[in-house]
């Protein structure tokens, strides 16, 4: 037989429907791929979408202020007391000060003022403060209240006191060429940092150095014959090598520091006012937009690097968890068995511990060797990745005797790729929502181990939520901001993640597609 | 039935080892110092700790204190403590902790099913949308973030209670402890209602649309006698093990809370016991012991429970 060769060209091809019209079309939408679904089913859920800005703001919060403030005077003042210098003590200065923010300034909002009842002896104390420094302690009379008792009447007053200016002086020492320094400065800018020393002689204030005036052990004031004019009581006629501004009234006798030491090396003891103090050391006037801690840290810095900590924390163990608990629950799950069984009952007993025992436990033995922030990752880790290798070992168990499985391994896949490139994407949506929701937890765990104190974070430039809403439990009666900010920060945080988590678990949930429309 | 409990007991039991185990090499390999102010006599701890072991191999000392263990002897308080027993202050605080706890569950429980049962029936009413926005807003936050509101506003505004507990000279069961407890128990039942309310809605809801209900309604029966007598039994089956679960989790408390309120009970004795310089390790292991014990028990428990409440799942177990 003869063999016939066929050419196959171009031509010898033709159209069925040649010369008829088509009636199908090419789909004009692009196909919608799994993750692309579940995005467009979570833009659909408003409530989870609100979420995830406030988040996002939350996070800008904590990542942006704590850069931002580093040219500025909040950040240095951190930083000179996380030295440990002298300036350690200077935070003191500034601490319980209310919330203020320049723009409401005398409007008693959010202006760093309070409203208070002070007795007559205190009012005086205030008044004479004014009156030493210029600026107002009391920013609003409302009235005053006359109380009879037994033992008489008592007069109290209901005023607005300003924390700023209340807490007006106090007791620094310095050295010569600071103090130089500080002299010049005044005489440059015409801003009175240092005042007249009280005489110790004067025992009846109780150490208390804002009263520079005559006054009785009860703490009410000796006036001068006329009976309303304040008696000084300051220290005169010492060698105090000062020679700068002098305050109203001064002749020139008033001593402005004890200096002690040898020549050469004097250091001076001085009556310091801590606003002008703050304005000459860091040339702006004290403004704390959240207030001030029990220590004297800005609040609204202190709470960003706590709150940057806590996410960094977060997102570092879920990704271990992530990981940890993929490749574990991959084994498990893809050759079953006895390895199955034994690394069961090998998570079944990890998943017995306590976490609080583990993280003590943790903090015991690895603190000296890997830090405070070392030991509690490990705590997290211990038993934290449990709950995703138990995810991806029941997607294994769904997943491994598939067709396409079989087929592949027919094709010469080893086991990790067939786990790894084959299997494993099939748990991917599930995992994602199970690590968004790992955050919000350790995030939660790590506020409540700091503030119960057993584990500590607090430098001079770091601090926690938890260790800010322990120190501002103490004084919850009296300066609730302290408690207040971070408590509404971390409450935001949870609610936004809860509806975020809630979204996203729905989003990824393949059931539940179209039920939304109905 | 009975040899699946066994099998959970023993099985339970076997994890507890373990994990006492890990407990214990873990606090040996640490510094044991002796504390100051114990009895501040060398001689004296140097006797103690003979007894206890010490100086021989670490396999005699694990004999040793299971053996004592076992007979209630946890050792003495070196530092938190100095000088008593161990198992003696633990059970001294215990009635404290149980007592918080038992007053907000009983407070909770019926609280948190009324309002779940409640949300349900009006779903998707505004009944609903505001028993759920509530829901969601307390489950999120953190209990000792209500503690503080509550402090400040009841305790401290108001001034109906003391901010911390202050008298432990009055009876546990008493009506005075009771009003000293009670912004603590208000503080811990929040979370509890909020939880068990979130859980009875989805349960419900999810009983009430079923078919069998529609069958209960075609036979006669009125919405409430078809709710009760069928929807509410059906929820209950998960429902019930989780009220279990938490009854159990009662006894170990809350460390936070205790700790806001000054409450002496177990919560502040392990915090005490970790806090202290050095830390009491004889209290810390007792107490982790306790919360391990708890944690497995509870487990064991509701898993349990479930086939207790529910005979298809019994039939299932077989």
């Amino acid at each position: 037989m003869e063999k016939k060769e066929y050419q196959i060209t171009k031509e010898s091809f033709r159209f069925t429907q040649e010369g008829k019209s088509l009636k199908d079309k090419a789909p004009e939408t692009k196909p919608v791929g799994y993750f692309k679904d579940a995005f467009r089913r979570f833009a659909r859920n408003k409530a989870s979408v609100v979420a995830a800005v406030i988040i996002g703001l939350l996070l800008l919060y904590a990542i942006i202020v704590p850069i931002a403030c580093n040219t500025n005077f909040i950040d240095a003042y951190s930083r000179d007391t996380a030295k440990g210098e002298a300036a350690d003590t200077d935070a003191k200065f500034y601490q319980y000060l209310l919330p203020k923010v320049a723009l409401f300034e005398g409007t008693g909002f959010w202006d760093g003022t309070q409203k208070k009842q002070i007795n007559n002896n205190n009012y005086v104390r205030y008044k004479a403060i004014e009156q030493e420094t210029g600026a107002p302690v009391i920013t609003k009379y409302f009235r005053e209240i006359v109380e009879e008792k037994f033992d008489g009447t008592t007069v109290m007053h209901e005023v607005r006191v300003d924390s700023y200016r209340s807490n007006a002086f106090i007791t620094k020492t310095v050295t010569g060429p600071e103090y130089e320094k500080i002299q010049a400065w005044q005489q440059e800018n015409n801003i009175q940092v240092l005042f007249p020393v009280v005489d110790p002689a004067q025992k009846n204030n109780n150490g208390d150095i804002t009263i520079w005036y005559k006054c009785k052990l009860s703490g009410a004031p000796i006036y001068a014959a006329d009976g309303k004019t304040l008696q000084p009581a300051y220290k005169t006629n010492l060698a105090d090598d000062y020679n700068s501004l002098r305050i109203a009234g001064d002749d020139g006798s008033y001593a402005y520091a004890n200096r002690t030491g040898k020549p050469g090396s004097f250091s001076y003891e001085c009556r310091i006012n801590a606003y002008n103090y703050f304005i000459y050391k860091y040339g702006i006037e004290p403004c704390f937009a959240l207030g001030t801690t029990d220590a004297g840290y800005d609040l609204l810095t202190r709470l960003a690097s706590g709150a940057r900590f806590s996410f960094i924390l977060a997102i570092c163990i879920a990704t271990i968890n992530l990981l940890i608990g993929a490749i574990y629950g991959a084994i498990e799950g893809f050759y079953g068995g006895v390895i199955d069984l034994a690394m069961e009952r090998f998570s079944d007993i990890l998943s017995g511990i306590p976490f609080t025992v583990v993280t003590v436990l943790f903090q015991m033995h690895l603190k000296d060797d890997v830090g405070v922030v070392g030991s509690l990752i490990f705590a997290f880790v211990l038993t934290g990745w449990i709950g995703t290798a138990s995810t991806v070992r029941m997607q294994f168990y769904r997943y491994k005797n598939r067709e396409y499985v079989l087929a592949a391994r027919t094709l010469g896949a080893t086991d990790a790729r067939l786990m790894f490139k084959h299997i494993f994407p099939n748990a991917l949506g599930t995992l994602i929502t199970g690590s968004v929701l790992v955050i919000p937890g350790v995030m939660l765990s790590e506020t409540s181990l700091t503030y119960l104190g057993i584990v500590n974070l607090d430098t001079g430039t770091m601090s926690s939520v938890g260790s800010l809403l322990s120190a501002g439990q103490a004084c919850i009666s009296s300066y609730p901001h302290i408690v207040l900010y971070p408590a509404v920060f971390f409450s935001l945080l949870m609610i936004s993640f809860n509806l975020f988590g809630n979204g996203l678990r729905d989003a990824f949930n393949p059931s539940l597609r179209g039920s939304e429309e109905g | 039935m009975l040899k699946y409990v066994l099998k959970r007991i023993a099985l339970m039991l076997f994890v507890f080892f373990v994990i006492m185990t890990f407990c214990f090499v873990l606090v040996k390999l640490l510094p044991s110092l002796p504390a100051q102010q114990f009895g501040k006599d060398q001689a004296l701890i140097e006797q103690r700790r003979e007894q206890l072991g010490y100086g021989k191999p670490l396999m005699v000392q694990f004999y040793l204190f299971i053996k004592h263990a076992l007979r209630g002897n946890w050792g003495m308080s070196e530092t938190l403590y100095p000088m008593s027993d161990v198992w003696d202050t633990f059970v001294e605080k215990l009635p404290y902790t149980i007592t918080v706890n038992l007053y907000s569950m009983l407070f909770s429980v019926p609280i948190g099913l009324l309002l779940g049962i409640y949300a349900a029936l009006k779903k998707n009413k505004w009944q609903d949308h505001v028993i759920s926005t509530g829901v969601m807003a307390l489950v999120s936050v953190p209990s000792f973030i209500y503690a503080f509101l509550i402090q400040y506003f009841l305790c401290y505004k108001f001034g109906w209670f003391n901010i911390i507990v202050e008298d432990y000279n009055v009876p546990v069961f008493s009506w005075k402890m009771f009003v000293q407890l009670a912004p603590a128990v208000i503080a811990l039942a929040l979370p509890t209602i909020a939880g068990l309310t979130r859980y009875t809605r989805a349960e419900l809801t999810e009983v009430l649309t079923s078919e069998f209900m529609l069958l209960a309604r075609t036979k006669g029966l009125t919405r409430g006698q078809a709710t009760v007598r069928h929807a509410l039994r059906n929820a209950m089956v998960p429902i019930f093990p989780m009220i279990i679960g938490e009854f159990i989790g009662i006894l170990s408390g809350s460390l936070i809370i205790e700790s806001i309120f000054g409450i002496s009970g177990v919560g502040k004795l392990y915090l005490g016991a970790i806090k202290a310089i050095p830390p009491d390790y004889n209290f810390f292991m007792l107490l982790s012991a306790f919360y391990t014990f708890i944690g497995l028990f509870a487990g064991i428990l509701v898993d349990i429970s479930y086939s207790f409440i529910d005979p298809r799942i019994r039939m299932g177990a077989k």
